[in-house]
């Protein structure tokens, strides 16, 4: 298969996929999370339309990161986590009794802010590692098929398709954090996480990534963390601004479509933010 | 030349001058390092100069001969039977190790995971003397029941467990396996301390990483601890080889010596370098003294060939080498 016969197949569906069904959105009601003692967020409630990209931002400090994290449960991974509240993915609570951890993720996928590849693992494994470890059995030619796919959605296909073979952790930052979303594409999620995905980038490793989030959208939901004004006006349809000051935790101060909160956003602080005038 | 550029285009003499108070201590770094190499030259100096008398008598024959009494001695069945009791203490130590390993590292709870580590640190921590009237006087007489069952259920088609005389009780007792069990109990807890060590040291990232995709924690084990850990694991099963082939008293309490190559484990009889010098030492005239130092010459070299090729794997591995964190 060549880059011309591949190209509209992949690039179609992203455009109207915006409006198709089966993609899945995600929401969360009234949910706080602690440390310990101390208490980071405060009742935050948002709608993560399904197929749309949607920007978490703030200062640093202000539980976006958290947040993120609690969305598909790597939230309790940190010892003495707790949360209040419902995280529903389809309306179903991903922390209902009985729900195990592993299949939440394997349904919301995520990209972390430092490049995480399986350094000893060749491209093609790390891209399929997600299938074993998910415990999804597929025959030789689908995994290929698999890896050739969610290689070209992540955007990275042309650079390595001569070198599957080679190891992930040679591959440099930008590329190798395009790995990484190709190795969360390839178990197929319905929802995709991303904290901070770029801050670790050059700027044209940061473009690369900021094309394939918006090839991605339609396709599956996104919520992406970043500390990056412009490029949450690039890549999302909707945002949440997260603030916390010394003593309260953090909660959202407003949300709504991103053309809104940049160009007329109904709080000042808001507006400070989003104009460089605080954090 | 274009006006404002420096004469030369060389690359010039970088010069970062040295304090003596910096010259001093490196001095004393120095010599504490080098005193490293000195002491192990000179062990090994010892030992060659004391054991040439023998090697000379024995020439060649040393390597050859499985006898060991005045006139007539060499290594050929002593060294390989240390050796077996050391791949038996390996067979049964490895496994329990690193599953042990993997258990504080990844699964125990917190209050746990630091009360085993102190445990296994302490296991270390006693005497071999202790293992070995243990193994002599607790360990053999409960055993031999199980040694017995394994002779006579898997002897006949595992060779290397069968058992001639099964009929005499006695044939049951002072075999390698039975030093082998006991060594494996003094080397588990470095190999666990060693792995779980590196196992620990299994990047955060990754272990995230792994997790995100929907793994359960075996499969972030499989795919990130272990392959992380490879090197360190290694080199940690290669100490504990290196620690259960020098191991003496213990095993000496418990073998009954035997000088021809035993393959059958479970037999009464078993040998080990260490405990032929231990259990000869006093008995030696010159000569036998000087056979003894030959011997303990070729266990030096073997440790130490062990250990060098575990640190070089050690050492080429993510776990050594710099990690891509």
């Amino acid at each position: 298969m060549t880059d011309a016969d591949l190209a509209p197949t992949v690039q179609m569906p992203a455009v109207q996929a915006a409006t198709a069904t089966g993609t899945h959105g995600l929401e969360t009601r009234a949910v706080s999370a602690w440390f310990g003692e101390r208490k980071v967020l405060d009742r935050v409630s948002l709608t993560m339309p399904a197929g749309q990209v949607t920007a978490l931002i703030g200062p640093s400090g202000c539980g976006k990161s958290t947040y993120l994290r609690l969305l598909n449960r790597m939230h309790e991974m940190v010892r003495g986590a707790g949360l209040a509240g419902e995280v529903l993915l389809d309306g179903d609570d991903v922390y209902a009794p009985g729900r195990l951890p592993a299949s939440v993720r394997r349904r919301i996928g995520m990209v972390f802010q430092r490049p995480n590849p399986f350094p000893a693992m060749s491209i093609y494994d790390n891209v399929a590692s997600g299938l074993k470890l998910a415990g999804i059995k597929v025959t030789h030619q689908e995994r290929d098929e698999l890896v050739e796919t969610s290689l070209v959605r992540a955007g990275l296909w042309t650079e390595v398709r001569d070198r599957l073979k080679t190891p992930g952790g040679a591959l440099s930052g930008g590329q190798q954090q395009r790995l990484c979303i190709a190795r969360s594409l390839a178990v197929s999620p319905d929802v995709l996480l991303m904290d901070e995905p770029c801050s670790a980038l050059d700027p044209t490793s940061t473009r690369r990534v900021e094309e394939t989030i918006e090839l991605l959208r339609g396709r599956l939901t996104i919520v992406i963390v970043t500390h990056n004004m412009q490029q949450a006006q690039r890549v999302s349809q909707r945002c949440a601004f997260f603030l916390a000051s010394h003593d309260t935790p953090g909660r959202v101060v407003e949300s709504g479509p991103t053309e809104q909160l940049f160009d007329s956003p109904r709080d000042e602080r808001t507006s400070d933010y989003v104009n460089g005038r605080f954090g | 030349m274009a006006p404002g550029e420096a004469a030369e285009d060389r690359p010039r003499r970088i010069v970062a001058p040295v304090t003596p108070a910096d010259r001093l201590f490196r001095s004393g770094l120095r010599a504490a390092g080098m005193s490293v190499f000195v002491i192990m030259g000179l062990v090994a100096l010892f030992l060659l100069l004391r054991g040439l008398q023998a090697l000379r008598v024995a020439g060649g024959s040393f390597f050859t001969q499985t006898a060991w009494k005045p006139g007539s001695f060499g290594v050929a069945s002593v060294l390989p039977d240390g050796v077996m009791i050391a791949v038996v203490a390996l067979l049964i130590a490895v496994p329990v190790s690193l599953t042990t390993a993997v258990f504080i590292s990844e699964y125990a709870p917190l209050w746990l995971r630091s009360f085993l580590i102190s445990l296994v640190d302490l296991m270390a921590a006693i005497p071999s003397i202790v293992y070995g009237l243990w193994g002599l006087v607790f360990l053999q007489p409960n055993i031999v029941g199980l040694v017995r069952w394994m002779a006579l259920h898997l002897g006949g088609f595992l060779p290397f467990l069968h058992v001639p005389e099964a009929d005499i009780p006695s044939s049951y007792t002072s075999s390698t396996f039975i030093a082998g069990v006991v060594v494996s109990l003094m080397i588990t807890p470095y190999i666990t301390s060693l792995s779980r060590e590196v196992m620990s040291q299994a990047p955060r990232g990754e272990r995230e990483g792994a997790y995100a995709l929907g793994s359960t924690r075996w499969g972030m084990v499989r795919s990130v601890v272990l392959p992380y850990s490879r090197g360190g694991i290694v080199g940690a099963v290669m100490i504990g080889f290196g620690r259960a082939m020098g191991e003496t008293i213990a095993v000496a309490l418990i073998i009954s010596p035997n000088f021809s190559v035993t393959w059958h484990v479970l037999q009464n009889g078993a040998n080990s370098i260490p405990s032929l010098i231990a259990l000869r030492f006093g008995e030696s005239d010159d000569l036998g003294l000087s056979a003894l130092m030959a011997a303990g010459l070729v266990l030096f070299a073997l440790t130490l060939g062990v250990n060098v090729l575990a640190s070089t794997i050690i050492s080429r591995s993510r776990t050594g080498a710099a990690t891509a964190d």
